[in-house]
């Protein structure tokens, strides 16, 4: 859970962090630093999200019902 | 095609092609939206929960269409281009990391946030914070937060669709009943499908939104730069632009990319516009309806393709720069806002125009169609039943939610027909200031309630009055107005940063000190009606499987059945 909260982090600090990449070098198919790299952080904060979703899933602990007396009436999701 | 080009760009009247094509799709449209009710459909229309929340069943893909439409506005796409070509990269571009960071945001508490209100039934955040403290006035000052700072939002909508049809070559009229009942015609047909069949009809609507707004966006990314001379040459030109002095304030037009200057309002209108968007009672709808609270997570995942859409949609604003588009207003004045609308117009032929005319249109009616509803919900649950109609049944919370819904709307037709529509983008600002202030009452009160809701109320109350007095004293140096921009000095730093974050800081500061007070003097937080499983809890837990078997009644009281807090999980 604590590395599923770092990854999420991370995105939000290096876009903070406007000074690190507010420059036009080196440029990309025309797009100038600034905007491309930007781009690119669409992808890797998609990437790190997944991967944090993942890293819960497998966090959370198997589920010990309780009240089983909801499991013959599972007419929620229909 | 470059003959098709000129021919396009000399037509200034109607655009009989482009019109045809706009009226096609917004036909198909609005059937969609009135047969929408059938969609997933519950036993009634007669509760919040189906009306307002689509029965909390939607899956990923439709919480997908249905958030990206929520979030991604028509005004964004004509506003977001529009900033960039008028001022540049830190006014427009922006939205880009604010688009980014959200998803991060987002991914760690609205999972806790859905579970919580799946659990008590809750429709809005003003009803969680209502149960977490036990406080009717920490839940009013939220509702109405919410209520106020989404009719701005909805007028934007309509300020979407009139820049469309205004380049279209509409309601260009000396009478006042031509001029705008194009407009008019567009939000009845709205209200009445909102009316009839509540959340499911942007839900559906948003598939075709979106299919579209992609497909113009492919299609102008490809295309459009090739016609003015490749992307070396949009950058080049919007260099030039943003570097030229603007005479009237003596500066520079606009910024290329951020500067030294511009790095703290670069970062913190995205960073205090990414924690204030899920505050707003849209969001919160679109989220709430999802099926699972894994839902969520998954779309904070699969959500930032639209961070994308938008990103190379504010490069069109500088497409425009290149391509030398004048947006010009039927009224004969410059106008920034008609920017991509004449873009398309001059580049793009006839019918394809009329797609984008209609991508953009359409991409008002869903987030117009889930605010008003959002509003409308808050209104009802937490201003009609709360404190005129306690004893109010879940049918009659939908009745008054569904004609709030239909008055929300014509408030905003009358809004932005009768007044200027600098004040409609003004009170939007203002209203992106006074969300974020009810960002600590309902974020960190989910994971604690060590913060005192006597702190949270009186830290909202004073940064509301400072964001809005910060917002009133920045005047635009071309008009001299006042409520000319969202950015103001940041005290002790000396920078410029956005109005919002500077209020939210001075709320966390106060918040803080006054609770660690209200605290050590034992001061009573209020009853809490909810358990630590509650924010956890999942769709598919056996306990929660109950919760919604009881509530497929439909006739039970929502929330705590006896109202003895935190028992919640014994029923």
């Amino acid at each position: 859970m604590v590395l599923a909260g770092v990854l999420l982090m991370i995105p939000i600090i290096a876009l903070m962090w406007v000074p690190s990449y507010a420059k036009t070098d080196p440029e990309l198919f025309g797009f100038p630093f600034f905007f491309w790299y930007q781009f690119l952080w669409v992808f890797l904060c998609s990437g790190l999200t997944w991967t944090a979703y993942k890293l819960t899933l497998a966090a959370r602990p198997p589920r010990t019902p309780r009240a089983t007396d909801g499991s013959s009436t599972a007419g929620g999701d229909r | 095609m470059s003959a098709q080009v000129a021919v396009m760009a000399a037509d200034t009247g109607i655009n009989g092609v482009a019109l045809a094509v706009l009226i096609v799709l917004f036909a198909i449209v609005t059937v969609a939206g009135f047969y929408a009710s059938r969609f997933q459909r519950g036993d009634s229309l007669e509760s919040l929960d189906e009306w307002g929340l689509g029965g909390r069943k939607f899956g990923t893909w439709v919480t997908w269409f249905l958030l990206g439409g929520d979030l991604y506005t028509a005004y964004t796409f004509v506003a977001v281009p529009a900033a960039m070509f008028a001022t540049g990269a830190v006014a427009g571009f922006f939205a880009v990391p604010y688009t980014i960071v959200l998803y991060p945001i987002i991914f760690i508490f609205m999972a806790r946030l859905w579970s919580v209100s799946h659990r008590h039934g809750y429709v809005t955040t003003a009803d969680f914070v209502r149960g977490r403290y036990n406080s009717r006035a920490l839940s009013l000052a939220v509702a109405v937060t919410g209520f106020v700072a989404t009719m701005p939002y909805i007028a934007l909508q309509l300020v979407g669709i009139q820049a469309v049809l205004e380049v279209a070559g509409l309601g260009g009229g000396d009478n006042i009943i031509a001029k705008d009942l194009p407009l008019f015609i567009a939000f009845a047909l709205l209200a009445a499908y909102t009316y009839s069949s509540g959340l499911r009809a942007p839900a559906v609507i948003a598939f075709v939104k979106d299919i579209l707004i992609y497909l113009v966006i492919i299609v102008a990314v490809i295309y459009l730069p090739g016609q003015v001379g490749g992307w070396d040459s949009i950058f080049g030109a919007a260099q030039d632009k943003m570097a030229t002095v603007n005479p009237a304030t003596d500066k520079p037009t606009g910024t290329f990319i951020s500067v030294d200057s511009t790095h703290w309002a670069y970062a913190t209108l995205a960073l205090g516009s990414a924690l204030a968007l899920f505050m707003y009672p849209h969001s919160v709808t679109a989220s709430l309806s999802s099926n699972s609270r894994n839902t969520i997570r998954r779309n904070a995942a699969i959500l930032p393709a639209y961070s994308f859409v938008l990103g190379l949609l504010a490069l069109l604003g500088w497409v425009a720069i290149a391509a030398g588009t004048t947006p010009v207003g039927l009224d004969g004045e410059p106008n920034a806002q008609l920017v991509i609308p004449q873009l398309f117009e001059d580049m793009f032929p006839a019918w394809f125009a009329g797609v984008a005319f209609a991508a953009v249109a359409i991409g008002a009616l869903v987030p117009a169609a889930i605010m008003s509803i959002a509003a409308a919900n808050t209104f009802s649950r937490n201003i009609y039943k709360e404190w005129l109609k306690p004893d109010a049944t879940p049918a009659q919370e939908a009745k008054v939610s569904k004609l709030m819904s239909l008055v929300v709307k014509a408030f905003a037709l009358v809004f932005v027909l009768t007044l200027d529509k600098q004040n409609a983008i003004n009170f939007q600002l203002l209203g992106g200031i006074w969300i974020l202030q009810t960002f600590p009452a309902v974020v960190f009160s989910l994971y604690t309630r060590w913060f005192h809701r006597y702190a949270l109320l009186t830290g909202w109350a004073v940064a509301m009055v400072y964001g809005t007095v910060e917002a009133y004293q920045v005047i635009n140096p071309v008009t001299g107005k006042h409520f000319g921009g969202s950015l103001g000095e940041i005290p002790g730093l000396g920078e410029l940063g956005y109005i919002a974050m500077t209020a939210f800081v001075l709320n966390l500061v106060i918040t803080v000190v006054l609770s660690a007070i209200l605290n050590a003097a034992k001061v009573s937080n209020g009853q809490d009606e909810t358990i630590p499983f509650d924010y956890v809890a999942d769709a598919d837990d056996p306990r929660v499987q109950k919760d919604l078997v009881d509530h497929e009644k439909h006739d039970a009281a929502y929330g705590d059945p006896d109202d003895i807090s935190g028992n919640a999980g014994a029923r």
